[in-house]
């Protein structure tokens, strides 16, 4: 005789044991420290404070090892930490233009004030399996030359200045946050970036792909890309002026894209921007990709492409919540699907019935 | 790491808000019907139950429209910044919450914010101080109400059932209102419908 | 790195702020969704995260909480969502519906009639009742804005050209006190008529969407139909093998590989309340008089 199911409580405890369990592994092997994520894992920890919101190596440490090293299920746990934090305002805008930079290239010009610094890239590199690294052994000290000082300009002001782009947004009274207002349609490109910059790097990635194929053609140079630590600085009220928090390491793109003009305005190149917490070229240049073609409207351009599609990018980025709904599916719906199987059973009694056929092919039990 | 009940103190600010919020809540839900709250004191013109209610629903996010009578008491717009942080405006159109300390001179409902027809919820609720939820009682109807409820408050302005015709006429966009008197109070949402005295 | 002290039902109280307006106003244009800035929970979007706020902003020290998924208390999820309240506020819970003062739930309405003494937070996937007919926020908001529903009209008109009946079986469209057209979240259509003139202040959360609605007590609550096609509840023409309900709604359950099936009550307390009072199953002969 069927018993009504129970004891949903005992079997999550014990789910809950078993995954912990699972994550801890074969207890001969070493456990995990954060220090070691931190360090040899430090594109995952950059990773997952992106796409986190939150910039905390330590915290995003934990996470990756509390999730198993599932980055996705990692940014949940950082974002649902994030929206718990005290909110003081807004920091002054990053100036990456005095970034302390370890790596910059430009693809658009083969040299440029700051020059060329490759930094730690795995371009170039043979992707081969290197079987050294399956055993503990010494890794030799880089070449290092001391860092040059100052402020390098970005090729995007280096084209300004000669009135060949477009130049940045002025400055915006107040900066949107839509983890504080709900996002509504259209969105500002402040919002768009917001956006873009917390969104999943595989969907970013896809899209602005798309763009090179012809969904949506932007014809991009990659203008500038930098990796380095900025610092942070924070206008306080009762100190009464910008005070530096502390330095981040982010990596920001700026892409230089087809150019636009009419017949009141001179024909310039426009930009695409992209910006992360960390080392992720690629999440930065597919952001750029991004931003320029959500651009569309504003510039007048053809639009129906996904990645033009502001509602359509905006509203599927974010990992987070795909995630969750994606595997809300497992939770059960049986009230709804008997419902539609009620309706089908009837539907097919009728079916049958006017085909002047008499037996059913599925007998109801009730009936 | 979750151990969350261990920080709660014995008694929690975010009681009293939830307390103050849970008897607005019904009071929207059952239009006219009084409830009391506990509330707190503030520098006059305040009542006891209005300073709980803004203590609990305002803050930097809502800008406050204060009438007359609140306006010329400094102290209780330093206490508003002190316990809400919440802007004080010039404009009853720019306003989340209005307060009102003189009923006779509530102002017309059309200087505030009424919504649009896309977003009805961007408007201004206005609370209203009164002496007493008596007097020439009005009936009633509409969602949240069984059949028909009686309502009274005093004072009120003299064309006050037409002002409220007019607003649920814009219904979905409209204002809404909560009235005040000691530690009672009763509301009036947009949706509400009132019969001929 | 600083362990984490949280608040009273986990959210701060700036947010709680933010999600107690958004439902006053919802309140007071019912049937309208609220936009508001719906926060990351420590549970998955989708799973719940909308009606937790919603709950998280209305609870109080001496509120009796019951959770219900599928109408069952002991389903996974809603175990899970009772324990977090448990651990965050410290509330009461119970499984009885008729001791809770709040209760939240997914794809049910309590088969017992529900007081003025108590809330219904549902948890809403998709709150926008146009979206499958029309993707675009802008586009829905705008005939929200004009009452623009003929399209839905349309949808459940072919249906019938199509099928001869309306194919919305669960999350049916209803119309709230005469103006808005509303998504009453994927509870069985069976469950429709319980949303009207209910005595209980209903409230719907969708986390991942970012919107809040209501449909206060006493309003009248239409499910959409036509004239030649009226609405129809629909429920298992059978009775519950356990406490012999004619009148609940029914889980189906397979019981071998041959596909045999019974049925039972999916609102778990409702049956048990049944049982306890000596009800069971009834023997076939006196059902066909039971039915009459």
């Amino acid at each position: 005789m069927y018993v009504a199911v129970k004891g949903g409580e005992r079997a999550i405890d014990n789910a809950h044991k078993l995954l912990a369990d699972a994550r801890r592994g074969d207890r001969e092997v070493a456990e995990l420290s954060l220090a070691q994520i931190d360090n040899q894992l430090a594109l995952a920890v950059d990773r997952v404070m992106c796409e986190g919101s939150l910039y905390d190596r330590e915290l995003a440490s934990l996470a990756i090892k509390q999730a198993r090293g599932d980055l996705i299920e990692a940014i949940f746990l950082l974002r649902a930490y994030r929206t718990t934090l005290p909110r003081f305002g807004a920091s002054e805008p990053l100036e990456t233009g005095a970034m302390d930079i370890r790596r910059r290239v430009s693809a658009t010009f083969k040299d440029l004030p700051g020059g060329q610094v490759l930094g730690p890239t795995f371009d170039y590199t043979h992707r081969l399996l290197d079987h050294t690294l399956a055993e503990q052994g010494d890794v030799e000290e880089p070449a290092t030359a001391p860092a040059e000082t100052g402020r390098f300009k970005s090729v995007a002001e280096l084209l300004d200045g000669g009135g060949l782009i477009e130049g940045d947004d002025p400055p915006a009274d107040e900066i949107g946050d839509l983890t504080r207002e709900p996002l509504s349609f259209p969105a500002n490109r402040d919002l768009r970036l917001q956006n873009l910059a917390r969104g999943d790097e595989g969907f970013l990635l896809a899209l602005g792909y798309s763009t090179q194929r012809g969904f949506g053609r932007t014809h991009p140079f990659a203008g500038e890309i930098r990796y380095g630590s900025v610092e942070v600085e924070f206008f306080a009220e009762d100190a009464g002026f910008a005070v530096p928090l502390g330095s981040i390491s982010v990596t920001e793109c700026q892409m230089v894209n087809q150019f636009t003009g009419n017949g009141t305005q001179a024909p310039r190149f426009t930009r695409g921007y992209g910006l992360v917490f960390g080392q992720s070229e690629r999440k930065a240049m597919a952001m750029a990709l991004v931003d320029r073609s959500l651009r569309a409207r504003e510039l007048g351009e053809e639009t129906g492409s996904p990645a033009q599609d502001e509602e359509f990018v905006l509203s599927h980025s974010d990992n987070v919540q795909a995630t969750g709904f994606v595997e809300h599916l497992k939770l059960p719906h049986y009230v709804d699907f008997q419902s539609e199987l009620g309706l089908l059973r009837k539907l097919q009694v009728e079916f049958h019935a006017r085909d002047g056929r008499d037996e059913t092919p599925i007998q109801d039990a009730a009936e | 790491m979750l151990d969350i009940t261990a920080n709660t103190p014995a008694f929690d600010p975010a009681y009293a808000s939830q307390a103050a919020f849970r008897a607005l809540m019904e009071c929207m839900a059952r239009p006219g019907e009084i409830r009391s709250l506990k509330g707190i004191d503030a520098p006059a013109p305040f009542a006891p139950a209005t300073a709980a209610l803004i203590k609990s629903l305002a803050d930097y996010e809502t800008p406050l429209w204060l009438d007359a009578t609140f306006a010329a008491a400094p102290k209780a717009a330093e206490w508003i910044r002190f316990h809400t942080g919440a802007p004080v405006v010039g404009s009853p159109a720019q306003a989340a919450f209005a307060l009102i300390a003189d009923a006779r001179t509530l102002p017309d409902f059309g200087l505030f914010a009424q919504g649009t027809s896309e977003y009805p919820d961007r408007s201004t609720t206005v609370m209203v101080q009164i002496d007493a939820f008596s007097g020439d009682a009005v009936t009633l109807k509409g969602p949240g109400i069984k059949a028909a409820h009686r309502f009274a408050a005093a004072p009120l302005p003299a064309d006050f059932d037409t002002r409220l015709q007019v607003n649920r006429a814009l219904f979905p966009r409209g204002i809404d209102l909560v009235f005040i008197a000691g530690n009672g109070i009763a509301a009036l949402p947009r949706s509400i419908m009132i019969e001929e005295r | 790195m600083s362990a984490p002290v949280y608040n009273f039902a986990y959210l701060d109280e700036q947010t709680k702020r933010m999600i107690r307006r958004a439902i006053l106003k919802a309140i007071a244009i019912p049937g309208y969704q609220v936009p508001f800035a719906s926060r990351e929970m420590p549970m998955p979007y989708g799973w719940g995260t909308g009606g937790v706020q919603v709950t998280a902003s209305i609870l109080g020290p001496d509120d009796k909480l019951k959770v219900i998924d599928q109408g069952s208390d002991d389903t996974t999820n809603a175990v899970s969502i009772r324990k977090f309240f448990v651990k965050t506020a410290g509330v009461e819970t119970t499984t009885k519906t008729s001791e809770a003062t709040v209760i939240q739930t997914r794809h049910r309405v309590p088969e017992q009639a529900l007081t003025e003494d108590q809330v219904l937070v549902y948890q809403v996937p998709i709150p926008e009742p146009l979206r499958f007919l029309e993707p675009r926020e802008t586009e829905t908001r705008r005939m929200h804005a004009l009452s623009e529903y003929g399209l839905m009209h349309v949808k459940l008109y072919e249906d019938i050209a199509r099928h001869g009946h309306i194919a919305t079986t669960y999350a049916y469209p209803v119309e709230v006190g005469g103006r808005y057209v509303m998504d009453p979240s994927p509870i069985p259509k069976f469950d429709n008529p319980k949303l009207s003139d209910c005595a209980a202040l209903q409230l719907f959360g969708a986390g991942r969407e970012k919107r809040i609605y209501a449909i206060p007590p006493y309003t009248h609550v239409k499910s959409l139909d036509f004239e030649d096609h009226p609405f129809e509840p629909y429920r298992h023409d059978a009775q519950c093998e356990l406490c012999g309900a004619m009148n609940s709604y029914l889980d189906e359950v397979i019981t071998d590989d041959a596909g045999s099936r019974m049925f039972v009550c999916s609102d778990t307390d409702f049956c048990e309340g049944r049982r306890a009072a000596g009800h069971g199953p009834v023997a076939a002969g006196a059902m066909e008089t039971a039915r009459g």
